[in-house]
């Protein structure tokens, strides 16, 4: 008999104060009786709902009932058979509108704490699992992948364990991607990123870090010169967008992109790194947009000492934040101005003195007040200014957070490579591009995403792969 | 790992370092650059490629040494080796149909405008090569720019070597004197940029500049390297490094570059107070 709680085990967390101060990861994590616990709460449904909510369809059902018997290195073989990173899923997958949006116990009450069992199971493996992962033989094809985000390291995971000889080019210095760069410390601890990718060393991957595809080599090159049968393009999310609005590129004005990187790649919050990052102790930060990027580069801001303000144009129900994100930031004091918008970046000039150091930085932001109008395009109701609502709050530092354009790099230097109006590459269901045996998947491909609609993408082009070179 | 072949000082503030990196080597043009970091704790440093030898896959930098990582960097040494190197990023200068050029260089920015003069140079195009120091001291690569132009004019802040005269002043005589130029090149501090465009507008005479903003990636994701262009935004690591120096906006350029003025003075002295206790 199932355990008929109606709510999921609660997520332990570090208390709101005091990890609005550090960068240690926020959620705790199950221990064992309250992993149980939560598994026994799975009704194991014949037709597995939450299967079909799942990007790359593991398989839940079961893999939640060897939790409950305690099975956890056996749960964790039955992941790993779809997933190359689940401790990363189970801890960044936007699981409320996929696999636990799909569970019978969610129509009434609660559904299973799926993606905390996930990562709970994952985690145990990393602490316990003494067993390497062995290379398997050789099938003698070569791969390329370009790029070592999720995209890259699931198709990378995929080829490998099926015997290809598989090399991934990173532009930066460390693999990981937006792992890396992007998602910061206190959500996803690099340590665990880098399990994963050791992970994949250990099944043959190679990974060659500064190496920028497109300038540093081609992918004709790679093809022509090098030997690879096949490429994968997940080069991931490119430039990152402004609003074209006045004062964008006054000092004190960054993209999230940036941001995230000087403090998750570059660690410029910690002693002894020598990249810098303004100082915000005691400043008032703005971070302009709604999404998870949003949220995390506000949270970022929090723990640098700030006072911070999300600044996003609709209301708070159209925040494409996950949930969770939008409360813990709350929680950490993070304050939500929505239906608001910026239209003025407002900077500080001392007429008396041309020489000030402050002139040329950022000292306030004007905004207008929305309400909504009918739904546009997108299904969402469309943002209107307000007449007369304009009105300044002082700033410091303004983030915005609006989202990317794909990357121009490899597009420009590829022939034939096609790509559609907003710059992604274009690619059929399995992933193919215009070129024949280059394969491209994740942001590179839809803008930016989900880091598991990545690995989705990168998991379908690898089963692409293995078909085409298999004929050949 | 990336090991320094050579390392020259060319004056008290200035270095040469040869590194070995042939896949940077294999594809560098020039106007492009590399990013470096000197250890694990570096940042992302963007310098431009001052040479390249594809035979011995080495990649030659020049660098001021201005701030913390220039200090660590010129404390390395022959058969040392740097964390990371990676490039040749950014795109190449287009040297195509030129007929006469003049190749304005200031200060370590005359190492930069080396390649460009020297492929200009071997294409058969007529380079005027302008370069201004200081004063004679510190006056570098005076052979090398001697093979890489047509006409090499040098101009001190003191008058201590050949002219007393800036470089705007020097090209400003050239041009006065009837010398046509197809293009103006420009490579340097961003004030002497400015000044060397408004000259040039004032004639009409097509600019290129070379930006050197604060970058991370390099690769176009970061956005830390934007700049107003004919009132539009770019970004130096995919768009550039070169521009059409009479649309772009110097003044804002300048300010972003002093962003972390502050931090970069502080850990600039605190890297060689560091260095000084080793050396006790």
């Amino acid at each position: 008999m199932a355990n008929m709680c109606p709510n999921k085990n609660p997520m332990p967390h570090q208390d709101p104060v005091v990890r609005s101060g550090n960068f240690q990861e926020v959620a705790l994590g199950y221990t064992k009786e309250q992993a149980i616990d939560e598994a026994q709460r799975c009704l194991n449904c014949k037709n597995m709902p939450c299967v079909s909510g799942c990007p790359v369809q593991i398989r839940i059902p079961e893999f939640i009932a060897k939790v409950a018997e305690g099975d956890f290195e056996a749960a964790y073989q039955i992941i790993a058979q779809d997933s190359a990173l689940p401790a990363v899923c189970g801890r960044v997958c936007p699981q409320e509108t996929q696999c636990e949006s799909k569970c019978v116990r969610g129509i009434k009450h609660e559904s299973v704490g799926i993606g905390r069992l996930e990562r709970f199971v994952a985690d145990w493996h990393n602490a316990n699992a003494t067993e390497k992962a062995v290379k398997p033989a050789s099938n003698g094809h070569k791969v390329a992948i370009i790029g070592s985000g999720p995209a890259g390291l699931t198709c990378a995971g995929d080829l490998a364990r099926k015997g290809y000889e598989v090399t991934v080019y990173e532009a930066l210095h460390l693999a990981g991607g937006v792992l890396v760069y992007g998602i910061p410390e206190f959500r996803l601890p690099k340590s665990i990123v880098q399990k994963e990718v050791d992970g994949l060393k250990d099944l043959g991957v190679k990974i060659e870090t500064n190496v920028v595809v497109g300038r540093s080599i081609t992918i004709d090159e790679l093809m022509e010169q090098f030997g690879f049968e096949a490429v994968f393009i997940g080069s991931g999310a490119g430039l990152p967008m402004f609003m074209h609005i006045p004062g964008e590129n006054l000092k004190g004005v960054y993209s999230a992109n940036e941001f995230l990187t000087r403090i998750n790649l570059m660690k410029a919050y910690k002693d002894g790194s020598d990249t810098p990052i303004m100082p915000l102790k005691g400043k008032k930060v703005a971070v302009v947009g709604g999404g998870n990027v949003a949220m995390d580069a506000a949270r970022c801001s929090r723990r640098l000492g700030a006072d911070v303000y999300i600044v996003y144009r609709r209301s708070e129900a159209e925040l494409p934040a996950r949930a969770e994100e939008v409360e813990h930031a709350k929680e950490e004091g993070i304050i939500f101005k929505t239906l608001t918008n910026p239209t003025d970046i407002l900077g500080y000039n001392n007429p008396e003195d041309k020489r000030d150091p402050k002139n040329g930085s950022v000292s306030g932001l004007k905004c207008v007040e929305m309400e909504l109008g009918e739904p546009d395009a997108s299904g969402r109701r469309r943002p209107i200014v307000k007449e007369g609502s304009e009105f300044e709050m002082e700033m410091d530092c303004v983030i915005m957070a609006l989202g990317t354009s794909p990357n121009p790099l490899i597009k420009s230097t590829t022939k034939g490579l096609e790509i559609n109006k907003r710059g992604g590459i274009i690619v059929n269901e399995e992933g193919l591009t215009s070129r024949e045996a280059v394969y491209a998947g994740g942001d590179a491909v839809t803008g930016a995403a989900t880091v598991i609609l990545a690995m989705g993408a990168g998991k379908t082009a690898a089963k692409a792969i293995d078909e085409y070179l298999a004929k050949k | 790992m990336y090991r320094i072949v050579k390392k020259r000082v060319l004056n008290p503030t200035v270095t040469l370092m040869e590194i070995e990196a042939p896949a940077v080597a294999r594809k560098a043009e020039p106007g492009q650059f590399i990013i470096l970091r000197v250890d694990e704790n570096g940042e992302r440093v963007p310098l431009t490629i001052a040479a390249y030898d594809r035979e011995k896959g080495t990649v030659t930098i020049i660098f001021q040494i201005v701030g913390a990582t220039t200090e660590k960097l010129n404390h390395k040494e022959e058969g040392e080796y740097l964390q990371d190197f990676v490039g040749p990023l950014g795109r190449a200068t287009e040297t195509e149909g030129l007929k006469r050029v003049a190749v304005i260089g200031g200060g370590v920015g005359t190492a930069i405008a080396y390649p460009v003069a020297k492929k200009l140079h071997d294409d058969g195009c007529h380079v005027d090569l302008i370069v201004g120091f200081r004063n004679k001291d510190l006056i570098i690569l005076k052979e090398e720019f001697e093979a890489a132009s047509t006409n090499l004019i040098i101009g001190t802040d003191d008058g201590s070597y050949g002219k007393k005269a800036l470089v705007t002043d020097l090209l400003k005589e050239q041009i006065d004197a009837g010398v046509h130029y197809d293009r103006v090149i420009a490579i340097g501090p961003v004030i002497m940029m400015k000044f060397v465009c408004q000259l040039t507008k004032e004639y009409n005479i097509p600019t290129v500049v070379s930006m050197n903003p604060i970058m991370i990636d390099g690769t176009g994701m970061c956005g830390g390297c934007r700049l107003t262009v004919g009132g539009e935004t770019k970004f130096a690591c995919v768009d550039g490094p070169e521009f059409d120096g009479h649309k772009v906006d110097f003044d804002e350029a300048m300010a972003r570059g002093a962003m972390y003025r502050d931090f970069e003075l502080h850990a600039r002295e605190e890297t060689c107070n560091l260095f000084k206790q080793e050396v006790k």
